[in-house]
């Protein structure tokens, strides 16, 4: 399930790393949302990585994972939790800290 | 659900149960906390629901070999810790060695956004994990109503309870789930919907100012259970609620007798004093000595080199020995060899069941032989008459199984003599009742000490009176006037009466010894005469005799002399 986690992880503005429970219809949903919003908005600029935690248990405590999925924006700061499928693309985006009059623009290309 | 419950009550006669290993909270419970099922404990801030969870846990692990995962949303696992280090649960320690699993759960509402939809497998992930990973049969929730500060989605939030709450109970595990106590229902969240098997609240009641915790079962499905409301205390070991029935009424009994310190008043008991271990009651209205007598009891167990706690709730110890001097009982040296212990406060200090603690605290620590409690009818002021009643049992019951001689002295109120009743209504708690009153005559008053019962032992029926000397107290001899015993003013009077009958009844006997005596000197003459009567006709007697038998010799010498010449011729 992991996909793009091979991205170095230094440079990107963004990284994103989330946690879904296998396949699930609200973790699939989130997936591919949250594919299309960072294509979309930060092509080139974001790390994104998929955790499964039903086969990396440990890692949801040690993230504070409670509802599922769950996306953490660990950069830039501060550190925010999108919890839920991510297809309120509106509240997804002002979370990230991308520009919702980006939306617009990038909706009216 | 209703098909498990029913089928697994057909295979077992008895609900399983998982002993909590809190003392007296099993006894309640007829045995624990339903196996297997989750539990609700329920209460306002500061009830120690989180600690009542912890020692669920830590004595589950300890006592029963079960493994515990604690899943805390308030606190971090090291805060925990730290707060129940103190208990002697080594939290730390227990996760060492794998038997422990501390989830801290940590929701900040700031940082999450709320984004479609989503459920609470996380949260099932991590415990699941952890169950697994060790083996859990417990699991603490503490406190899970922090979700709903952490979730705006209320509906999402409560069907994920419920699943989470059946996910639970299908994976066998016991479960506690505190919750705080909400306005008008138990729960803030009504979280006891959710959970049907058994509840328990907790509660920080403040009675006039004291604040007493006690714990209630609302409910217990498929088990009997005790009803009332328990209190509990937080003590040094821990959670321990204290049901009246603690005691089974089967400790062991000394055969030893101790003196009250009182040569007098130990002959008015059958063995010249009180059982060891027993516990003695001195009731009085004010001002009886009452203070006096119980410190006399305790200089007299030092003075056997025997340990005594002396818990004072009117004086303070300086004013204590210092008014305990001026009747000649000197309890300073015991203090400073370490045989008395005199802990003052006041009963207002705290609720009853601190003041159980730190009895029992004291006790646990000093070790003594004997305690004193002056007074116990201050306690009153403390809590209702039931609960000082309970909390006594309690204690008479802790003081009966160590074997320690208790004595308990307690001030009656009103006039009335025959009031024989204490208010704390402890006296059928008691072995021995000892009754100090006062005795109005005319003018004065006096004091009067009996003994209303002592089990075990043959004793006085008498009312003795008795004075406060700069020796102690002395009891004094019964005098018995014509309208029964007298005291005081009446005593000496009735005193100086029969010294002065017995002075009047000694004087009659040396006349009439005086008149004895004339008489016999009067018959001594009288025989004298008539001795010397009888010599002078025993003389005359003679003499005619005498003078007899010389006219027979005369005459019988005549006849000689007319026979003798006419044999010469």
């Amino acid at each position: 399930m992991e996909g793009e986690g091979s991205l170095e992880q230094t440079a990107a503005e963004y990284v994103l790393h989330l946690f879904i429970t296998g396949a699930t219809p609200n973790s699939t949903r989130a997936v591919r949302n949250i594919k299309e919003i960072c294509e979309q908005h930060l092509k080139g600029r974001y790390e994104l990585l998929i955790i499964d935690i039903y086969q990396q248990p440990d890692l949801a405590r040690q993230e504070q994972i409670i509802a599922a999925p769950t996306l953490i924006k660990k950069r830039p700061v501060p550190l925010r939790r999108l919890i839920g499928d991510l297809s309120e693309r509106e509240q997804v985006l002002t979370a990230l800290g991308i520009f919702p009059g980006a939306l617009r623009e990038n909706g009216h290309e | 659900m209703q098909d498990a419950i029913t089928s697994s009550a057909a295979i077992l006669p008895q609900l399983p149960k998982a002993p909590t290993g809190i003392e007296g909270l099993d006894e309640i419970t007829e045995g624990g906390l339903p196996k297997g099922r989750p539990t609700l404990v329920c209460g306002s801030a500061g009830c120690g629901k989180t600690l009542m969870g912890i020692e669920f846990l830590v004595r589950g692990i300890l006592e029963y070999d079960e493994p515990g995962v604690l899943m805390a949303f308030e606190e971090t696992g090291e805060e925990l810790a730290a707060n129940v280090t103190s208990l002697g649960f080594d939290l730390p320690g227990l996760q060492a060695q794998k038997k422990l699993k501390v989830d801290h759960v940590h929701i900040d509402r700031s940082e999450i956004e709320e984004t479609g939809e989503y459920d609470l497998e996380g949260l099932f992930i991590r415990l699941g994990y952890a169950i697994d990973s060790i083996g859990a049969k417990r699991v603490v929730l503490d406190t899970i109503e922090s979700l709903f500060s952490g979730f705006p989605n209320e509906a999402v939030l409560r069907s994920e309870i419920r699943r989470l709450f059946r996910w639970l109970k299908d994976k066998g595990v016991t479960t506690i789930i505190t919750a705080e106590r909400g306005e008008g229902s138990l729960t803030r969240q009504g979280l006891e919907e959710y959970v049907s098997d058994c509840v328990i609240l907790l509660d920080n009641r403040v009675i006039d100012q004291i604040t007493t915790r006690r714990l209630r079962i609302v409910k217990y499905r498929g088990s009997t259970h005790g009803t009332n409301e328990y209190p509990y205390l937080i003590t040094e070991e821990g959670i321990s609620v204290l049901p009246v029935t603690s005691l089974k009424l089967a400790h062991e009994v000394s055969d030893e007798v101790v003196s009250t310190g009182i040569p007098a008043l130990d002959e008015m008991f059958g063995r010249k004093g009180f059982y060891k271990g027993s516990s003695v009651l001195i009731t009085g209205t004010a001002g009886t000595a009452k203070t006096t007598l119980a410190a006399g009891f305790a200089n007299e167990i030092c003075r056997h080199q025997r340990r005594c706690l002396f818990f004072a709730f009117e004086e303070s110890p300086q004013q204590l020995i210092r008014n305990m001097r001026s009747v000649g009982v000197d309890l300073g040296p015991w203090v400073e060899q370490g045989l008395l212990r005199i802990e003052a406060s006041r009963p207002t200090l705290n609720g009853l069941e601190k003041h159980l603690v730190t009895l029992h605290k004291l006790i646990g620590e000093f070790r003594p032989d004997a305690v004193v409690i002056d007074p116990i009818s201050n306690l009153v002021t403390v809590g209702n008459i039931a609960e000082v009643r309970s909390m006594l049992t309690r204690l008479i019951d802790y003081l009966k199984v160590n074997n320690i001689t208790a004595l308990f002295t307690s001030l009656i109120n009103g006039r009335n003599i025959q009031q024989e009743m204490t208010e704390e209504g402890v006296s059928s708690l008691v072995d021995t009742w000892i009754s100090v009153r006062d005795l109005e005559g005319v003018g004065e008053r006096n004091r009067g000490i009996s003994i209303l019962k002592a089990r075990g032992m043959a004793h006085s029926n008498q009312v003795r009176e008795f004075v406060v000397t700069d020796h102690g107290i002395q009891l004094l001899d019964v005098v018995i006037g014509p309208s029964g015993i007298v005291t005081g003013a009446g005593r000496l009077t009735q005193q100086m009466q029969e010294q002065a009958q017995e002075l009047a009844a000694q004087q009659e006997a040396e006349r009439k010894d005086r008149e004895l005596a004339r008489k016999r000197r009067v018959l001594e003459a009288t025989i004298d005469n008539l001795r010397t009567e009888f010599e002078s006709v025993e003389e005359e007697l003679r003499q005619i005799n005498q003078e007899e038998q010389v006219r027979l010799e005369k005459l019988t010498e005549g006849r000689k002399q007319i026979a003798t010449p006419a044999k010469k011729e």
